[in-house]
């Protein structure tokens, strides 16, 4: 009985006044984490999965492609179109395209720019390497493969 | 006037701050995507000059590692048919690792690599004289998939990486995510790459049977 008594002295509730604060650190994390999304992506994006996957250091350094069948069929066809920044583009347009990024980077990185291409599982090669072309003739060679983790079975 | 003032309560109320912080941390968690810059990196060759065109390449045919893959996605590896990539990682690392003829830095080289790897030269005669020498060419055709052309790349670095990381006494992907941002990561990548340059060329892809 003592036992009981003992324990009945105790408060039950759980102080919540640090529970602000937590949630504060919490909302912190995620606006420090967060990407607003400012462009909208024109073209499917199933990104293909592999395993050697390596991380650049100078994410300034990267500009984006995306490769895709358009969303919006009966407006753009079915063929997979090239997307940089918001809007689709024809694969002749990218020499200008890469030179107007690469201006915008500061001049001694300007040979460091990295294209990261986002392609769909789907596409075939052939329009990659009229990329590829293109990106060779702007000079623009160095390349990311954007993809996923692929979980090794052993 | 003061009378009234020192009746009212002189703190906020700070019991809605939870839920108010709450409803932000909602928001942005809806609205977050983590951003992944990964991916796998690769360096395209310099744009063809028409003045100077590329010098002609007498490469041994023993010094390269030949993967053609068809619109089908079918796989030629070495005149060899097969279905699927599997285990075409561990081929390409016996063939970069296998001084068939070492010259005499090739030779230094072997020397200066852990037991584990050189215990995988095979020093066959048919395949790659050293590592300096070894090229691995990936041919795709205009109606290759991309998913089976990144496979057939990333199990190409793979085997380097793999190489790379067993001599510098690492896990893969240890070595992997090495970035290089302070002198000691330097001196461990370049320590693994040394002498083993990481040849893998891609072929323009051929317009047939697209």
């Amino acid at each position: 009985m003592a036992k009981f008594k003992k324990k009945t002295k105790t408060s039950e509730s759980i102080p919540t006044s640090a529970l602000p604060d937590i949630i504060f650190m919490l909302l912190f994390f995620f606006m420090v984490t967060t990407v607003l999304r400012e462009q909208e992506i024109l073209v499917e994006q199933k990104i293909p999965q592999a395993t050697q996957l390596q991380k650049l250091q100078k994410k300034t350094l990267i500009s984006y492609i995306y490769i895709g069948k358009p969303k919006n069929t009966a407006l753009y066809g079915s063929e997979p179109r090239v997307q940089a920044n918001d809007a689709l583009m024809n694969t002749t347009d990218i020499i200008q395209w890469v030179n107007r990024e690469r201006d915008a980077l500061p001049e001694a990185d300007r040979g460091m720019i990295t294209i990261s291409m986002k392609v769909d599982k789907d596409v075939k090669m052939g329009p990659i390497s009229d990329v590829q072309t293109e990106l060779r003739e702007a000079d623009a060679r160095r390349v990311l493969y954007a993809s996923v983790g692929k979980v090794v079975r052993n | 006037m003061a009378k009234s003032k020192s009746r009212m309560s002189q703190e906020v109320n700070a019991g809605s701050m939870a839920d108010i912080a709450f409803l932000l941390l909602i928001f942005f968690l809806v609205t977050t995507t983590i951003a992944s810059d990964k991916g796998i990196l690769n360096v395209l060759p310099p744009k063809l000059d028409p003045n100077n065109p590329p010098p002609e390449i007498d490469k041994n045919e023993r010094n390269i590692f030949t993967i053609l893959v068809n619109a089908n996605d079918d796989l030629l590896v070495e005149g060899e048919y097969r279905e699927n990539a599997e285990g075409l990682d561990e081929e390409i690392k016996a063939f970069v690792l296998n001084f068939g003829a070492p010259d005499e830095d090739a030779q230094a080289l072997f020397n200066s690599l852990p037991a584990s790897l050189r215990a995988q030269a095979k020093r066959d005669p048919e395949s790659s004289d050293h590592p300096g020498e070894a090229v691995i060419s990936i041919k795709t055709n205009r109606g290759t998939s991309y998913e089976k052309y990144l496979e057939v790349f990333d199990l190409a670095k793979k085997a380097y990486f793999d190489i790379y990381a067993e001599r510098v006494n690492l896990d893969t992907d240890e070595y992997r995510t090495l970035t290089g941002k302070d002198e000691a990561e330097d001196a461990l990548i370049d320590k693994g790459k040394e002498g083993i340059p990481m040849a893998i060329s891609i072929a323009e892809p051929d317009k047939i049977g697209s």
